[in-house]
């Protein structure tokens, strides 16, 4: 999600890293855990302090490592852990790793800090009382747009999923299962009840608008806004919140139809090499100054009650970080359904492709 | 060994061939064969949950892969490739002929420059592309810039050069053609002179012998060329992924989908054997072909 152009480059340059690393050795620390941790994480998703910070406290050398989406976390993790200590999982993949046992439990007395957690985000659906996972950040999906070049506020998905008002400038999310979800939701349904004969409408819809499409991002949607390239893109409020810091006619809205919003957590794989530091890695994220500096720095909203009471009002009170209104009432958290299912929304993603 | 005083060939002792013969066999097998044949297993499994996938000896994701919309996709990638290679090719051909005429130490510098490309990263190249391609990138700027030059024009509108399947075709050419021009270039640099002076000083003039005399004679290297081209055009995914439209889905795309959001290795691996099954196809045909020209040569 929060991601730049240039992110596969930065995943091999990591990933090449960490295997380099591989032939140095490390001292053990007191729990008898050698000195260091593997992160695979987002892009652009923690502040410039955060990993040396965490050496600075324990002494444990931190190696980020890199993912574009879910599905290649998920395609990494599901032939066995290659090492990863802390994973950054979207709450639909939370249950997905969790139900294909690839999920490690947290032990919670080794994180103190959850206690930070805002309460309306620590019983929910995906992951009730916490057992897998503890949030890192919230994000809504959202239009971002160039205000010189569009007319007023673009507070419908209708201007990007079936309109030709802004023909040829418009850029959409490559993720066919989140285009299909935002497609229902226009249509008036909701997220997660995708029946076959909605799946189909909107598909038809997907193809009769394809043609004022000018292209599908991988998630790099707010530098192609940024670039000029399209004047409307589907992207999440955070990316989009920091390219605005950059150019003042940007813009972003939660369309009124409702969207559907995420929670990035953090999670300890199945046969994590080294769970303690892995534990105190995510108690280390939870504290709220830790937490400052990243919602700082990546400019998502947190879920992270100790770390918003210290986040500035330009912060608290913006409005892309922080969408208000109605449309926030009829946004929804996106769900697992079924194998069934995700083979059904990648045919008519295929189907509109090649349309 | 167990040679003694005896002369032997290397191919006739058993441990010479053993220690010359038995890494790269390993390597092979090892490296090659057994991963592919996991794929094909996979070909004939069946998704049980997220994660499990019992081979059952189904044939139920070749059939999909056989439906007319992936059919579809196929033929659209093919076109791409047959595209490509042609282009490469029309390119290719004056180049490698330059090359292998050109004075021994022009020849190095020249082959030089068609490998340079190598090595870089061809993600890097795509993403150069990109930047010299973009509504905003070098191209239309330097045009912006020289039309800005001429009172008395309307506003410069961008050329479209990026994000449709003429982007697509520009990239695919970009990393192919040292696949046209190195196999030409052998060919080419075997040739016989003496023949093509022949057929100059017979009056032939330079299309008629190039045609007649150059082409026939490097069949062999030209068909290397536009099969080493046109496979990896075929299977090519960066290029429709980075430069592509909204209409440039290729069917490597499709493959790479399966493996990542769809989580349905089964339908991928029997897509990724269906290309697989045309690259035998396309080997095949070019030995069938050099070995009825090299009977042919045989024979004259």
């Amino acid at each position: 999600m929060p991601d730049r152009l240039s992110r596969r480059s930065f995943g091999g340059l990591a990933v090449a890293l960490a295997l380099g690393g591989c032939a140095r050795s490390w001292p053990k620390g007191s729990n008898g855990e050698e000195q260091r941790l593997n992160f695979y994480n987002w892009d652009t998703y923690t502040a410039e302090s955060t990993l040396s910070g965490f050496q600075a406290a324990t002494g444990v050398e931190v190696a980020m490592s890199h993912y574009a989406n879910n599905d290649e976390l998920f395609a990494r993790l599901r032939a066995g852990n290659p090492g990863f200590d802390v994973i950054v999982p979207s709450n639909e993949f939370v249950t997905r790793l969790q139900i294909s046992d690839l999920l490690s439990p947290l032990d919670h007395a080794r994180i103190p800090n959850r206690a930070n957690i805002a309460p309306e985000f620590v019983n929910v659906p995906f992951d009730p009382g916490r057992r897998w996972s503890l949030p890192y950040t919230w994000l809504a999906l959202g239009i971002g747009y160039r205000k010189s070049r569009v007319d007023g506020v673009p507070d419908s998905w209708k201007y990007v999923l079936d309109s030709d008002l802004y023909s040829g400038r418009i850029g959409l999310l490559a993720e066919g299962d989140d285009l299909i979800r935002l497609g229902a939701k226009y249509l008036g349904h909701s997220l997660n009840a995708v029946t076959p004969a909605v799946m189909e409408e909107v598909t038809q819809m997907l193809i009769r608008q394809k043609r004022h499409v000018k292209l599908f991002h991988h998630d790099e949607g707010q530098d192609l806004l940024a670039a000029g390239e399209i004047d409307l893109v589907v992207e999440y409020n955070g990316d989009i919140a920091q390219v605005m810091a950059e150019d003042d006619d940007l813009a972003f809205v939660v369309p009124r139809e409702g969207t559907l919003f995420n929670s990035d957590s953090l999670c300890i794989p199945a046969g994590c090499p080294r769970p303690d530091n892995a534990h105190r890695f995510i108690n280390y994220l939870l504290d709220a100054q830790v937490g400052a500096d990243i919602a700082s720095a990546i400019r998502y909203p947190t879920p992270n009650a100790a770390v918003l009471a210290r986040m500035p009002a330009e912060y608290r009170d913006n409005p892309v970080i922080f969408p208000k209104g109605p449309a926030m009432a009829k946004s929804e958290y996106g769900r697992f359904q079924s194998i069934a299912h995700i083979r059904a929304v990648e045919e008519a993603i295929t189907r509109v492709m090649a349309a | 060994m167990s040679g003694g005083h005896q002369e032997q060939r290397p191919g006739q002792a058993p441990g010479v061939f053993a220690a010359v013969g038995l890494p790269p066999i390993v390597w092979l097998a090892a490296l090659f064969i057994a991963p592919l044949a996991v794929i094909w297993a996979y070909s004939f499994g069946e998704n049980r949950t997220l994660v499990d996938i019992a081979i059952t000896g189904n044939w139920g994701s070749y059939a999909r892969a056989l439906k007319p919309l992936y059919l579809a996709i196929l033929l659209k990638s093919l076109g791409f490739a047959a595209l490509t290679t042609l282009i490469c090719f029309i390119l290719g051909l004056p180049v490698a002929l330059a090359i292998s005429f050109a004075s021994p130490r022009v020849k190095l510098l020249l082959l030089l420059a068609v490998m340079l490309p190598f090595w870089t990263n061809l993600l890097i190249r795509t993403y150069a592309l990109m930047a010299i391609l973009r509504t905003e990138g070098l191209i239309n700027s330097a045009l912006g810039g020289l039309w800005g030059l001429v009172p008395g024009l309307p506003p410069f509108e961008p050329l479209p050069l990026i994000n449709n399947n003429f982007a697509v075709v520009v990239g695919l050419v970009y990393v192919h053609l040292p696949f046209m021009v190195l196999p030409l270039y052998a060919a080419l640099d075997r040739l016989d002179r003496s023949l093509i002076e022949a057929s100059l000083d017979l009056g032939a003039g330079h299309l008629a012998t190039l045609w007649r005399v150059v082409v026939p004679m490097a069949l062999p290297g030209i068909i290397s060329g536009i099969i080493i081209t046109f496979i990896p055009a075929l299977g090519a995914y960066l290029a429709p992924d980075l430069l592509g439209g909204t209409n440039s889905q290729m069917i490597a795309n499709v493959i790479e989908r399966q493996f990542r959001s769809a989580n349905d290795w089964p339908f991928g691996a029997a897509l990724s054997f269906l290309l697989m099954y045309l690259t035998f196809a396309a080997l095949l045909l070019q030995s069938l072909i050099s070995r009825r020209s090299a009977a042919r040569e045989a024979r004259a």
